[in-house]
């Protein structure tokens, strides 16, 4: 199972390695892991995505909540959250017609032209790390020169409703 | 508002906190710190080697159950201590430790002495803090004795930059903060107690698994009285040897790899378990095949995380064991539940148990390990306390030396450190100087941290190191004739030191007991003496610990004596 894990954290030095040494000596594994700071700058926000059956996602999030530096850690439903991933990808221009059907299939993703050059163009896709797994597949063709991912950022859906 | 420097505020901060002993070695990088013993009241306790400081404050730790605390100075001080560190961690033992640190601006220059022990010790501490800066010291101390005590107790780490402990600053000792993320006690679910509470009652044969956890909770009475209510028979896992007097008829002593053969029968027949404070430790439990497959566990325990990680849970109670119990014992008071008659079950186990301490084979020399511990027993006082180093010495403690009063027995039963027994013997002694403490000993271990016989001498300690003397590293020689065809490959220790000589050579009292009454005098001798005695009993190098579950088998696969 693939999971989505939020944890609020205090911002300060350390806690990152602190939670990676957890997956490593847990033998948990990360998938992927982004951080940043809140709105408070006391605190940032981990978003790590994990493969994992039930007990070991479980497991993780109680290890992960007993870290005293994380304040709140949450094993998030994939269909109450917005997750998106920035990812980066430099292609391969070698034909004509390669700049203009890599736009096509750019704008389908919802993805943004960056620096076109003579042998090569920049494509800038937020989205889930699936939609850009599928996008990969339709670049690789072209020829994929280098990728850069984020890894996930995720909310859960709705507010303070009471 | 003082203005001081750092270093005084650490000893100052701990002081507030009723710390009187110190363990540990000085070096250039805790200079500072050292200098300030000259100004306080607390009274430092030198060692020969860091890793021993460590023990000493962890020994020091479990039977006070207010942190020790151990000094080093920076790079290989602190690096040796890390053991000590993994040790308290493994046994959820709570400890403090204070290293010296390179200076602020030489921290990652690789610097003389300098070692990132933040982050080598990351994974066997509960907590740590590197101050940056003098003023941060009074609340990091404090927050760092309320971390190490509270919950589920551990070490924590205060790595002090040299130039952080030289600089003056304006302190405040704060007595009141917050730890967002840290939340120690959980009230237990009452309905989850009384949902425990009818599966006991409804099983045919329930059984109570205590653990470390109810050691450290002092949950001793709350077991007794639970155990003595519903009238349900006790096992113990090796860390909760004690938690239940081993002299009461329900007691069957501690389950495991070399368990006693009764308790590990009857914990596979058991249809129904209260574990309390234990996470099923491999050692304690083997493979899980043989236990009763309808078995369904009620786990209470401090840490949520212990909850399904080893052992999935029919009914799980989080909170303070104690607390827990209380609660359990008090519905059961109101609904004046108590059973007086005695069941088949009861009946069956009673019968198991009185078979097998007729019938479990023993070594037939006048020296035969069980016959060396009992004399022990026999001679020692109820409230004496008893460490053990690592090995076979420790196991035969476990089957052979009965704990009556709850909460005397100690080992390093998660890591399985040798060389701990003794100078967690000379930290528990510091802690509890009017009772005898004795180390139960064996000669590959005790070798690890000997040298701790000069702080017993110079400071003091009389403790007691029982040597059991096999000349060898006797528990990996009987894995070597069990499994490996008798090929003894680096266990041979040969006669080599002459323990009597060793101990003399310290100042400490050295005496050699080859026969049942030169024993029975030794220990008189020892226990009357006002030095440390170190007591050694050459034994057979053949004596296997029996019974012996093979790892990665059941408790049904033990292996008997024949």
């Amino acid at each position: 199972m693939w999971a989505i894990l939020t944890l609020l954290v205090e911002n300060k030095p350390g806690i990152l390695f602190k939670v990676t040494h957890l997956f490593r000596s847990r033998n948990f594994n990360i998938d992927s892991i982004s951080v940043g700071v809140t709105d408070n700058p006391e605190y940032s926000r981990m978003t790590i995505t994990t493969f994992g059956d039930e007990k070991q996602v479980e497991q993780i999030v109680k290890q992960l909540d007993k870290m005293i530096d994380t304040i709140e850690v949450k094993h998030l439903d994939e269909h109450k959250t917005v997750y998106r991933e920035l990812s980066i990808f430099k292609i391969k221009l070698s034909n004509a017609n390669d700049s203009m059907e890599i736009n096509k299939l750019a704008n389908a993703y919802g993805g943004k032209i960056h620096d076109v050059r003579k042998g090569s163009i920049m494509v800038e896709l937020t989205a889930t790390p699936d939609q850009i797994r599928a996008f990969e597949e339709l670049a690789k063709p072209f020829g994929i020169i280098e990728v850069a991912r984020t890894g996930v950022a995720a909310l859960e859906r709705g507010g303070y409703e009471n | 508002m003082e203005t001081m420097t750092g270093a005084r505020a650490l000893m100052v901060a701990m002081e507030k906190e009723g710390v009187k002993e110190v363990f540990g070695l000085p070096g250039g990088a805790n200079l500072p710190m050292y200098d300030e013993f000259a100004r306080c009241n607390i009274r430092h306790i030198l060692v020969r080697h860091e890793q021993s400081a460590a023990h000493m404050a962890d020994g020091f730790g479990r039977v006070s159950r207010k942190p020790g605390v151990c000094f080093a100075t920076s790079g290989p001080g602190a690096t040796n201590i890390l053991t000590g560190l993994a040790t308290a961690q493994a046994d959820s033992s709570p400890m403090i430790a204070v290293t010296g640190q390179v200076p602020v601006a030489m921290i990652g220059k690789d610097a003389f002495q300098e070692s990132d022990i933040i982050g080598m010790a990351n994974p066997v501490l509960k907590y740590s803090f590197q101050p940056r800066s003098a003023n941060e010291i009074p609340l990091v101390v404090k927050k760092a004795f309320y971390i190490s005590e509270t919950g589920r107790p551990g070490p924590v780490l205060i790595d002090i930059p040299k130039d952080v402990q030289q600089k003056e600053a304006s302190m405040i000792f704060p007595d009141e903060f917050k730890i967002l993320g840290y939340h120690p006690w959980t009230d237990p679910d009452i309905v989850h107690i009384e949902r425990a509470i009818e599966m006991l009652l409804s099983s045919e044969r329930p059984i109570i698994l205590a653990g470390g956890g109810a050691i450290i909770s002092s949950a001793f009475a709350e077991v007794q009285s639970i155990a003595e209510l519903l009238m349900i028979p006790v096992v113990t896992t090796f860390k909760g040897k004690g938690a239940f007097p081993e002299n009461h008829p329900l007691s069957l002593g501690p389950i495991g790899m070399h368990g006693h053969a009764e308790a590990n029968k009857m914990m596979i027949e058991a249809d129904c378990v209260l574990a309390i404070g234990t996470r099923f430790s491999d050692r304690s439990v083997g493979t899980f095949e043989a236990f009763e497959k309808r078995l369904k566990i009620i786990h209470m325990d401090v840490d949520p995380a212990e909850i399904g990680k080893n052992q999935t849970t029919s009914v799980a109670i989080i909170g303070d064991v104690r607390a827990s119990l209380r609660i359990m014992i008090k519905i059961l008071m109101q609904k004046a539940i108590k059973r007086t008659e005695e069941n088949i079950w009861i009946k069956h186990v009673k019968e198991t148990k009185a078979y097998w301490k007729e019938n479990l084979k023993l070594h037939p020399g006048e020296m035969g390990a069980a016959k060396i511990l009992r004399k022990l027993r026999e001679l020692l006082p109820h409230e004496s306390i008893v460490t053990t180093e690592v090995g076979q010495h420790q196991m035969w403690a476990s089957l052979f030396y009965d704990v009556i009063q709850p909460g005397t027995f100690f080992s390093s039963t998660g890591l399985g450190t040798m060389g701990w027994g003794f100078p967690a013997a000379i930290g528990a002694k510091v802690a509890r100087p009017n009772v005898p403490v004795v180390d139960i000993a064996g000669d590959g271990s005790f070798s690890m941290t000997e040298n701790s016989l000069a702080t017993a001498v110079l400071e003091d300690i009389p403790v007691i190191v029982f040597l059991l003397n096999n000349f060898s590293l006797g528990m990996v020689a009987q894995w070597q004739r069990t499994f490996y065809n008798r090929r003894m490959i680096g266990v041979d220790q040969g006669k080599c030191p002459d323990y009597v000589k060793l101990a003399e050579s310290y100042g400490a009292q050295g005496i050699r007991a080859q026969s049942m009454d030169e024993l029975d005098k030794a220990i008189k001798t020892a226990l009357k003496s006002d030095v440390a005695t170190v007591i050694d009993i050459p034994i057979d190098p053949e004596e296997d610990v029996l019974p012996f579950v093979a790892p990665g088998t059941s408790l049904a696969d033990m292996i008997l004596p024949s």
